[in-house]
């Protein structure tokens, strides 16, 4: 899979609103499920194929993300092969 | 999602070569941390304002007018000199200011309770001078700072803690309409209204405020943006369920759109 962008997520900021979840175009940000931050918030982690949109960063309402585009495009193994 | 899910790790910045496009908060908020709600709308459309401000270079000469709600607790956050009017007189307050710092930015941060409730004379008269202010409206349609009640912007049907039932308009009266109301004024030059409960509206809402001060920076006369905002504790939904409680309660009535262009 081809990613051309990442993100910094700053766990101890989030406030578990679950904005960031919709406003994802490739819907690759997923909510935890039991794991929490120090206040006690569930908080978004990254799965394979961010673009770098930057929509995650304008809808949190706490700053909690750092948006990075590639130089070059990345290509990450993923299914069975990144498992191996 | 199933268990064996591949995460990528986001605790630093890639090793790749990558360039920053998006900091956590931009440079006129100092402070990220703050005690608004999870999921609120206002912090996102602040962030908005000032993104704008940064990118027009007007944070030298830029003076904010802050009204009282929620967002009141924003202000000392920002890099921006700001000035703590009196409940819905912000823009008499930025009346004087402008009139006496011509080249000054010169800006309201109000609400729905705020603006059109407390004050709503204040923004008529200041709109209908022609006032060369730009003044923001974050409408989430309650006094949400002080538990939800109904304001004058609560829709037909609208359930807040002063409307159990539901707004009716034989006992509540109907909304006001606030940036259609102004943009029949004369002394309006910009006035549009978007919301932050998508990413492209989030975007639309910068294009709009830049209009705006762009307006006013031309001498335009009076400009006004009004925000539609999630107030998911004063609305009593879940903070997922914010977007689209706007888009269905909010949105149907304060329409989303450019109202009057120079
Ligand atoms: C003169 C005066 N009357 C009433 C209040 C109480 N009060 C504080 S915040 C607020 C409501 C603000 O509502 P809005 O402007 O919509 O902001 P929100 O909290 O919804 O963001 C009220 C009525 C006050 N501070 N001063
Ligand atoms: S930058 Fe865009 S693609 Fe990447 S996580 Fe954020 S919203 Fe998703
Ligand atoms: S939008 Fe921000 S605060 Fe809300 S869940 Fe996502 S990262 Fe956390
Ligand atoms: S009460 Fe509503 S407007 Fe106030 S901080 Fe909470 S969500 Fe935001
Ligand atoms: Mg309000």
């Amino acid at each position: 899979m081809t990613v051309r962008g990442t993100v910094v997520i700053d766990v101890e900021a989030c406030k578990g609103c679950d904005l960031c979840i919709d406003a994802c175009p490739p819907r690759v940000l997923e909510m935890t499920v039991h794991e929490v931050n120090t206040k006690g918030y569930r908080y978004p982690r990254l799965l394979a194929g961010c673009t770098g949109c930057q929509a995650c960063a304008q809808i949190c309402p706490d700053f909690v993300f750092q948006v990075y585009k590639y130089d070059t495009p990345l290509e990450l193994p993923t299914g069975e092969a990144a498992r191996q | 999602m199933s268990a064996d899910q591949i995460y990528i790790s986001t605790d630093k910045p890639p090793a790749e070569p990558a360039a920053l496009v998006d900091d956590f908060a931009p440079s006129l908020i100092t402070q990220a941390n703050h005690h608004l709600c999870p999921g609120c709308g206002e912090p996102i459309a602040i962030r908005a304002a000032v993104e704008a401000i940064e990118e027009l270079a007007l944070a030298d000469r830029a003076i904010a007018v802050f009204g009282i709600g929620c967002y009141t607790a924003f202000a000392p956050n920002l890099d921006v000199e700001v000035v703590q009017a009196l409940h819905g007189r912000a823009p008499s307050v930025a009346t004087g200011i402008k009139r006496m710092l011509p080249d000054g930015f010169v800006m309201t941060v109000q609400g729905d309770g705020d603006m059109v409730n407390e004050g709503l004379q204040e923004v008529l008269h200041a709109a209908a001078r022609g006032e060369n202010i730009t003044c923001l409206l974050l409408n989430n349609g309650v006094f949400g700072e002080t538990g939800g009640q109904m304001t004058t912007t609560t829709t037909l049907g609208q359930r807040t803690k002063t409307s159990i039932e539901g707004r009716d308009p034989h006992q509540h009266g109907h909304p006001i309409l606030l940036s259609d109301l102004i943009a029949t004024l004369d002394g309006a030059a910009y006035v549009a209204r978007c919301a932050v409960n998508n990413a492209g509206n989030v975007a639309r809402t910068k294009r709009y405020i830049t209009r705006a001060y762009e307006s006013q920076m031309a001498g335009g006369g009076f400009s006004l943006v009004e925000i539609l905002t999630m107030c998911p504790t004063g609305w009593f939904v879940d903070t997922l369920e914010g977007p689209d409680y706007l888009q269905d309660t909010l949105a149907p009535v304060h329409n989303i759109g450019e109202l009057k262009t120079p």
